[in-house]
């Protein structure tokens, strides 16, 4: 980690403590902590960090803004920080101009496709996009006569069937058709189709190491806290050992999150290797947010079932990122058909590759 | 918990990726003309002290150690690429990886200088085997119930005793081993070991094999009659060997060998599924791809960080702890995968054949070396919970 890096972490791990503090959030019954947190996350230069200077973003590295997104997990981030960034990712790369404000992208489920006519106009459906109903500003992947492009989109011409999602920030359904874009630029070279569902992806499991680090973290200390039987909690095996494989499981998320991450900030365009290692952290990070929350909620027992508790505003968020860009059991689909195309033999060679 | 959960993506270094081509291009050969049989050394034994002098004469063994003691001075990445190389081509190992990966850095860390410039450098050309004696009847998991006894006399020890569970011992020619010097004290029942270097072929120790259930002789009993130790055959502090355990641990339990035992029944498994296999079939190698290419991620980055100077003990005892229960569930998940492929054509007897060998020896995975249990103990001490 380099020396800018990590005051960037410091600055983005103070805005989050002061103004994104799970405690204070769950016991506060209006909105208006969102306004200022996203304030205080725009003017720091953190929603554009993937936008360079001279299209009105800070310019920051790819490498930064996934630590930003690895803090962003740590607090289970309840604002649209890692869909903008993606967001302004793609503009930039198409060479738009991006607009102020939040901003979310689509599609996010591997199947849907989105289209654009010869009259220019959007047509097709993507489910599960994250905040669709919060944002001004959509960033669409969409093909015209089979070439890809970026499209921004104004959410208020889109049709939006608002969903909860699991924690509550909106899962949406987006019909595009007969929507007229904003702004349309061809897709950069060395992107391809799956290019936004890969990025999607690498920050999602990216945010699921950082979530499995405040629930591993939260459920050690509480285990020491809890007695029962006469003593802390902490002190029986079972206990001990249920918290050894949450470790692991949270070892596995943030180690294959960081190599995807690193693997999308040193390669030029988005090969195999980008599609081999960010299926792989997927895959891997969404197993280990589910074991890994069923274990964070055992240890808590009945209190972490509660509303009251923040246990739920970690653990919902982990579910409900397992399902966005691609979820395990889609990503394993692709990656076993990968592998086994090559081969049995070229499966170690690929592997040792990385 | 104060330090959080870190791996540092770390890539292996170019030299580390030219040695590979070479470490490949040497297999290939040794295959190629009979040196050695994949299938024979999973099935039946990785013993062979011929393919053993051979590696030692490419410099593979012991390559981070000093050049004064026959090492090559290579970084700890380097060796890396070697072992998981040797492991996925199923080489027979086992006459030098125990003396490369755990004896050869106790005896230059402990043992007197003249010692070291005797036994290291044989060890290195592939000619001298070790086996570890820690294990006895009454303590496996429990180490400190150790009560082999070392009992002082004139120049040195006699030693009395049973050792079991020893792997290789029948083929060694030396093993450390740990021995009761005094009694535990009240307050550190962890007193009272010491380790020792224990020359294997001379009278006073007897050595019976113990088969396994797999039908293969690893296990041995080693029981010691009056065994005469020299002075000089101490490794390190009388009484103290506890505290030497620690700092080579996050090596010995982090290298590739801890994920990559069972590593041919994926291997066999992708055969076996061809080239198009259903989503059922696809999704499961997917999803077993993704598992160990995280745990070769982690194991390298461990590795990397300890190359580097720092220090993850945590991060180390995770990945073993991972890893044995990613090669223990391996051949079940195969099993489940393959259920609905023909016997023919294809690999599908060839996969069994393996996959029934694996599943026999899947057990021990999660034992030797230390179990789950105790190893998860160590990572809740590392969370801060004992």
């Amino acid at each position: 980690m380099s020396d800018t890096n990590s005051l960037l972490v410091d600055a983005t791990t103070r805005i989050f403590q002061d103004l994104c503090d799970p405690q204070t959030i769950n016991a506060t019954k209006d909105d208006g902590w969102k306004v200022e947190l996203w304030t205080a996350l725009e003017e720091a230069g953190l929603s554009l960090a993937w936008v360079p200077e001279e299209s009105g973003g800070s310019g920051a590295s790819l490498a930064d803004g996934f630590d930003v997104l690895a803090v962003s997990g740590r607090f289970a981030v309840p604002v649209p920080l890692a869909e903008t960034l993606v967001a302004g990712w793609l503009l930039a790369s198409a060479g738009l101009k991006c607009p102020v404000g939040a901003m979310t992208v689509a599609p996010s489920r591997l199947r849907d496709r989105i289209n654009i006519g010869d009259d220019g106009k959007l047509s097709g459906r993507a489910l599960g996009i994250a905040f669709a109903s919060s944002v001004e500003t959509l960033v669409v992947l969409a093909k015209r006569n089979g070439e890809n492009h970026v499209v921004l989109v104004a959410t208020k011409d889109c049709t939006i069937l608002g969903a909860p999602g699991l924690a509550g920030d909106g899962r949406d359904a987006v019909t595009f058709d007969g929507v007229v874009p904003i702004g349309i630029g061809p897709l950069a070279q060395g992107l391809s189709s799956n290019s936004l569902a890969l990025m999607g992806a690498a920050a999602r499991a990216v945010q699921i190491g950082g979530g499995l680090q405040a629930i591993l973290t939260l459920a050690t200390d509480y285990a020491q806290e809890r007695v029962a039987f006469g003593k802390p909690i902490s002190k029986f095996q079972a206990v001990q050992h249920n918290l050894a494989k949450l470790a692991g499981e949270t070892a596995a998320a943030v180690a294959a999150a960081s190599s995807a991450a690193d693997t999308i900030q040193t390669m030029d365009t988005f090969n195999d290797s980008v599609f081999f290692e960010t299926a792989a952290a997927k895959i891997r990070a969404g197993e280990a947010a589910g074991q890994g929350a069923a274990i964070a909620h055992q240890v808590y027992g009945a209190i972490g079932f509660t509303e009251e508790h923040i246990l739920h505003r970690f653990t919902q968020r982990l579910w409900g990122w397992r399902d966005d860009f691609g979820n395990e059991s889609e990503w394993a689909v692709q990656l076993g058909e990968f592998v086994a195309k090559g081969g049995a033999d070229d499966l170690w060679p690929l592997l040792a590759s990385r | 918990m104060s330090q959080a959960i870190h791996f540092d993506p770390i890539r292996l270094p170019p030299e580390a990726e030219e040695l590979r081509i070479e470490v490949r291009t040497f297999l290939a050969e040794e295959i190629a003309n009979g040196g050695f049989d994949p299938q024979l050394t999973i099935m039946k034994s990785g013993f062979d002290r011929a393919f053993s002098k051979r590696v030692g004469a490419k410099g593979w063994i012991g390559m981070t150690w000093p050049k004064k003691y026959g090492g090559q001075e290579r970084s700890f990445l380097e060796r890396y690429v070697v072992t998981e190389e040797f492991r996925v081509h199923n080489a027979p190992i086992t006459a030098h990886f125990t003396a490369d990966r755990q004896s050869g850095p106790v005896l230059l860390k402990y043992a007197p200088e003249h010692i070291k410039l005797d036994v290291v450098p044989a060890i290195t050309r592939g000619e001298c085997c070790f086996c570890i004696g820690m294990s006895e009847p009454n303590s496996g998991s429990d180490l400190f119930a150790a009560s082999t006894r070392a009992t002082s006399t004139e120049g040195g020890y006699l030693i009395n005793g049973t050792k079991l569970w020893t792997s290789n011992a029948h083929n060694s020619d030396y093993m450390i081993g740990l021995f009761r010097t005094s009694v535990p004290t009240k307050d550190n029942r962890r007193h009272g070991l010491t380790q020792f270097l224990v020359a294997l072929k001379q009278p006073g120790i007897t050595i019976n094999p113990v088969r396994n259930m797999a039908g293969k002789h690893e296990f041995n009993e080693v029981v010691f009659d009056d065994l005469f130790i020299p002075e000089d055959h101490v490794l390190g502090e009388v009484d103290g060997a506890w505290k030497q355990a620690t700092s080579e641990l996050a090596y010995e339990r982090s290298g590739p060998e801890r994920f990559l035992e069972t590593y041919y029944v994926l291997t066999e498994l992708v055969r076996v599924l061809g080239q198009n296999p259903d989503a059922r079939a696809a999704e499961g190698i997917g999803r077993l791809v993704a598992q160990v290419h995280t745990l070769r991620r982690m194991s390298v980055s461990v590795n990397g960080m300890l190359q580097a100077g720092k220090e993850p003990v945590l991060e180390g005892s995770i990945v073993k702890d991972v890893g044995t229960i990613w090669e223990q569930a391996l051949p079940a998940k195969a099993r489940d995968l393959a259920a609905f492929v023909d016997a023919e054509p294809g690999n599908r007897a060839a996969f069994d054949e393996l996959l029934q060998f694996a599943t026999t020896i899947a057990p021990k995975l999660t034992i030797q070396g230390g179990t789950t249990e105790v190893l998860r103990g160590i990572i809740a001490r590392g969370l801060g919970l004992r």
